[in-house]
């Protein structure tokens, strides 16, 4: 698989009729009488805030064509910044704290954007696992920053307005943090696809298909390149702020090139550049590294095996599976259907 | 600081900048002439320690057993490349690094079946086994001299064959364009094969002739995988002259950072790095 | 059937065949009178050793009692921890809500425990800290159903002080990683070896997991220590010691250490580590009869000898057992269990210990020496030594 060629902007059918039911299925899930709901909506809401963080990741990756193996450095930040604004004994506002967080994890992209974007292929990767790298370090080292043994975030956030004391929505409640992350998983979903067929998401994926052919057309590439890294940081800030607010502990590891690794694993699983195969990856890798886990003390070969194989055999990741499918059976029924 | 302890640290940064060069000597090779990124370059380096440990329990001989584990490692790079990294040339960096990095969780626990987890070590050959007096309580030990040679000999022997045999002229041809060099009759696959190979066993030798001073140990290759990356991408990829260069930076930095600015010493390395870039997206030298 | 339907009903089964995979596991496990532990440590990973050893020696305080826990049959539970802090309370929350444990040993990491910590203290279950020694789990976010049954990290380094001054060694140079558990260890060197009388000249780290020493093996020569202090542990431990002996060091300068610096490595550092002294609650050399008597057990059902961290899981088990007997099986008695447990004597292998009022234990450090291979204990550095508990509500 080739960058170039990653047709999976729009699906068949009969896979997005798929992926629309597994939506509704989601949603209902709370209301379900299922035993031991409450780990499971924990576990749904974490495999939800991943998948915002891929999706995050799909920006950049599968439209834009830059492979990043620093992306988790914005996600652990954002986090962070919830957890110093949280102070021990009490919660603080939703409203300008999720903001805050992701539009710094958003400046520090930039930033770093900055010195990153000016590279290319092979390059681009490595630096942005060393700059990933160098954040890890600065919180890793300074005490002041957490050190090693990380930030506990005491509270989840308050929803409360300005001066009523009243919460709008209770956050504390697993319930109502699984429906807020669901909304912002779809509104997120909804943002990106829409960016995608605009005019700034055509110049990226023209970026990613032949980045000298957008620039002979005189598009400043960079500006869009570095327009894009701080949107995808910005947005894995409000997956890192979500993963805080859920988790309530925040640590360097955060901002580790395993969770980056972990996020390129996540969008390729499921299929890069429909923002619905970050979703799906999401899920389906959580879900393997539970399974495997389960099966043997020696997972890590079977997911080592996993991936290679996956590399090998499925580039286009489970949504790549589904389309060539979906279009296997169109094509057979359509074939049949026409038959009297 | 003052003088005779700067000379020394000065050589402690040499020594482990020119360790750094064995080790990037090899993820540089891969990534210019292939264009390839391998983060399993130090799994390579991790079963190159565990091979000299195991190596010179069976042989006895320190020597010997990198000999051997130099063929063997050889032996391993081609098989992978034939099974699985011919096929990712033309494929994508994202593919690549997908691959390699299923391929660590595959090494690490297959050398944890092999081996198990426990820490060991391999022992300096008796005739290295001394030490150089520095100051009156500080000596130098002599294995850390032959190392450096050791390394300089790799660093010379791999100028000569890039740039003074037909090999290196083949290797430079295949990567400046690999279909007009085929056309001209280079066969191309071997060539890829060999650098491949050749990556491979630079990194399991690195392994090996540091084994006696690092200690052999689960998940040695992961700090020593980041910093070849360091390394590399100073240095510029591809390049070997830069990847020496780079290391030596490195090392002297980080060795003087210690001393000098601990707080930051983690951190110090990447600023570098972040330094080249600003003036040289590219590296120090190019291709 | 037209293909949205056949589609439809495709993907309805694979749903459902699915989910009913994720379901059984509650379905089987919902009836069972039997007492569920729960073990959440590191089965990859550099860590790997430990997590076996110290899940080997709480099976076997448990097999001595015919593996029940207060008559009640025990079922285990095990997740691999990765000794990936990210990911420390997804897989605490596994075992306590998946699983439904009723205890939850672990871990080994800091990091990971800090993950472990926050959901015992959300959910309360019960948990034993086998090995973790980061401080707050028994200080400022101490809590009733956490009891520690390894160490804090600065407690072998608070019996460190006397014996270097004792000894002659009134000027140091401290050295370790800087991180939590360096910092730690810091911590209780820095109060025992100040209030012994001694003398800090410098205090020295380097970034973690950082092996390469010489910058500050030469630093340390040019300082003119009368001792080196220190902390490390694992890979990094045995090339310290190997390393400073290559530099001559160990001739003019005695080195010190907390005992994890010679746990586990001595095969591996050899004749480099021979004179080095080190302050643990424990050694494999420890001559008591108590002692002798475990290390053959364990040998016996496990073919390998055990180390301090087989102690301390055979600790936690003995610490359960005490509470579970007390409570005739009955775990959710929660505060006749705590208070059991918190007020037993631990008849350990590394002597008997009891628990401090902020659930750690409070126990003997022995000074060992190393010789042939061996951590020989040549005294006791100090005796009953308990963490300060700064900020803890219970204490």
């Amino acid at each position: 698989m080739s960058a170039a060629s990653s047709h999976l902007e729009q699906l068949p059918r009969s896979l997005q009729v798929v992926l629309g039911t597994a939506l509704l299925a989601l949603a209902v899930f709370p209301l379900l009488p299922v035993e031991g709901r409450s780990f499971y909506l924990t576990m749904l809401t974490q495999m939800m805030i991943f998948a915002i963080f891929a999706m995050s990741l799909d920006l950049l990756q599968g439209v834009t064509g830059l492979v990043s193996l620093g992306h988790a450095a914005f996600f652990g930040l954002a986090g962070y910044f919830l957890a110093f604004l949280t102070p021990d004994s009490a919660a603080v506002s939703l409203w300008w704290t999720l903001p805050v967080a992701a539009l710094g994890a958003g400046a520090a992209a930039f930033v770093i954007g900055l010195f990153v974007i000016r590279t290319h292929g092979i390059y681009f990767i490595m630096v942005t696992m060393a700059f990933a790298q160098m954040v890890f370090f600065l919180f890793f080292d300074n005490k002041a920053l957490g050190g090693s043994d990380g930030i506990y975030v005491y509270f989840k956030p308050s929803t409360a307005l300005w001066g009523s004391g009243t919460e709008l929505f209770d956050l504390e409640n697993r319930t109502v943090f699984f429906y807020f992350t669901l909304a912002l998983l779809v509104l997120v979903y909804a943002f990106l696809r829409r960016l995608l067929f605009s005019p700034f998401g055509r110049v990226l994926a023209g970026i990613r298909v032949n980045e000298h052919r957008m620039r002979a057309m005189g598009f400043s590439t960079f500006g869009y390149k570095l327009a894009a890294f701080t949107l995808a940081g910005t947005l894995a800030g409000v997956a890192g702020y979500l993963w805080a607010a859920q988790t309530g502990y925040v640590n360097p590891e955060l901002m580790g090139f395993h969770m980056s690794a972990h996020a390129i694993m996540m969008v390729i699983l499921g299929g890069m550049g429909n923002f619905a195969g970050a979703i799906v990856g999401a899920f389906a890798f959580e879900y393997l590294i539970h399974l495997f886990k389960d099966m043997t003390k020696h997972w890590q070969l079977l997911m080592g095996g996993f991936i290679v194989l996956l590399v090998i055999f499925a580039p286009r990741g489970l949504l790549g599976l589904g389309k060539a499918l979906g279009e296997q059976m169109a094509k057979r029924f359509s074939g049949r259907g026409s038959q009297p | 600081m003052d003088f005779p302890n700067f000379l020394i640290q000065l050589l402690n940064g040499l020594q482990y900048g020119l360790l750094l060069f064995m080790l990037a000597a090899g993820l540089t090779l891969i990534f210019g002439i292939m264009g390839v990124v391998n983060l399993a370059h130090g799994s390579f380096y991790m079963l190159g320690a565990y091979m000299a440990w195991s190596l010179t329990g069976y042989f006895g001989n320190l020597a010997v057993a990198i000999v051997v584990g130099a063929l063997l490692s050889v032996v391993l790079g081609l098989a992978l490349e034939w099974l699985l990294f011919r096929h990712f040339y033309k494929r994508d960096h994202l593919d690549q690094v997908l691959l390699t990095f299923g391929l660590i969780y595959i090494f690490e626990e297959t050398r944890s079946i092999i081996w198990g987890d426990d820490v060991h070590a391999v022992q300096v050959p008796e005739v290295f086994n001394w030490a150089i007096p520095l100051t009156d309580n500080l000596s130098y030990p002599f294995y850390r001299i032959v190392m450096m040679g050791v390394c300089i000999a790799l660093a010379i022997g791999l100028y000569l064959l890039i740039s003074r045999t037909r090999l290196g002229m083949k290797i430079r041809a295949g990567a400046f364009n690999r279909d007009m060099a085929e056309s001209l009759g280079i066969n191309i696959r071997l060539i890829h094969a060999v650098v491949f190979a050749l990556g491979v066993g630079l990194a399991a030798v690195a392994g090996m002739i540091a084994s006696p001073i690092s200690s052999v140990y689960p998940n040695m290759g992961a700090p020593v995988l980041i910093m070849c990356f360091v390394v590399v991408v100073i240095g510029g990829i591809g390049s070997v002259r830069g990847a020496l260069i780079a290391a030596l930076l490195v090392g002297l930095v980080d060795t003087f950072g210690k001393v000098l600015l601990p707080a930051v010493s983690g951190m110090l390395v990447y600023m570098l790095m972040a330094a080249v870039l600003l003036y040289k997206p590219e590296g120090l030298f190019k291709q | 059937m037209t293909t949205r339907r056949l589609v439809l009903t495709r993907s309805a089964a694979l749903v459902g065949a699915a989910s009913a995979g994720l379901l059984l596991p509650q379905i089987v496990r919902a009836q069972s009178n039997k007492v569920r532990v729960g073990f959440m440590l590191p089965y990859t990973g550099t860590f790997a050793q430990l997590g076996v050893a110290i899940e080997n020696g709480f099976r076997m305080a448990l097999d001595e009692q015919g593996g029940k826990l207060g008559g009640r049959e025990v079922e285990f539970f095990k997740v691999d921890d990765e000794s990936a802090p990210p990911k420390g309370i997804e897989n605490a929350t596994r075992l306590v809500e998946r699983d439904k444990v009723d205890v939850l040993v672990g871990t080994v990491h800091s990091g990971v425990q800090m993950g472990i910590h926050r959901v015992a203290r959300e959910s309360g279950v019960l948990n034993i800290i086998p090995n973790a020694g980061v401080h707050v789990a028994t200080r400022a976010q101490c809590a009733p159903n956490v009891f520690r049954a390894s160490f804090t990290n600065s407690q072998p380094t608070l019996a460190l002080g006397k014996p270097m001054v004792d000894r002659g060694h009134k000027k140091a140079v401290w050295i370790t990683w800087a991180y939590a558990a360096g910092d730690e260890a810091y911590e209780g060197f820095e109060k025992s070896y100040l209030e012994a009388g001694g003398q800090i000249i410098k205090k020295l780290s380097l970034p973690f997991p950082n092996v390469e020493f010489q910058a500050l093996l030469t630093e340390i020569a040019s300082l003119r220590p009368d001792a080196v202090a220190c902390f490390f542990a694992g890979g990094g431990a045995a090339k310290f010691l190997r390393d400073y002996a290559a530099a001559g060091l160990n001739k003019n300068i005695q080195l010190y250490g907390s005992g994890f610096l010679t746990e586990g490595v001595l095969d591996a550092a050899g004749d480099a580590a021979n004179g080095v002294l080190t302050t643990m609650h424990y050694s494999d050399s420890l001559d008591t009869p108590r002692n002798k008597q475990f290390r053959l057990e364990y040998a016996k059902t496990f073919k390998m000898q055990p180390d301090v961290y087989a102690v301390q899981g055979y600790d936690s088990g003995q610490l359960l057992i005490k509470g579970a007997n007390a409570v005739k099986g009955d775990l959710a008695n929660k505060q006749a269990l705590y208070a059991a447990m918190q007020g037993a004597t631990i008849d350990s292998p590394r002597g008997k210990w009891t628990m401090s009022k902020a659930n750690n234990p409070i126990q003997d450090m022995y000074l060992r020496e190393v010789a042939n291979r061996q951590n020989k204990v040549i005294g006791i550095a100090a005796k009953a030594v308990a963490d300060p508990a700064t900020g803890c509500r219970m204490a």
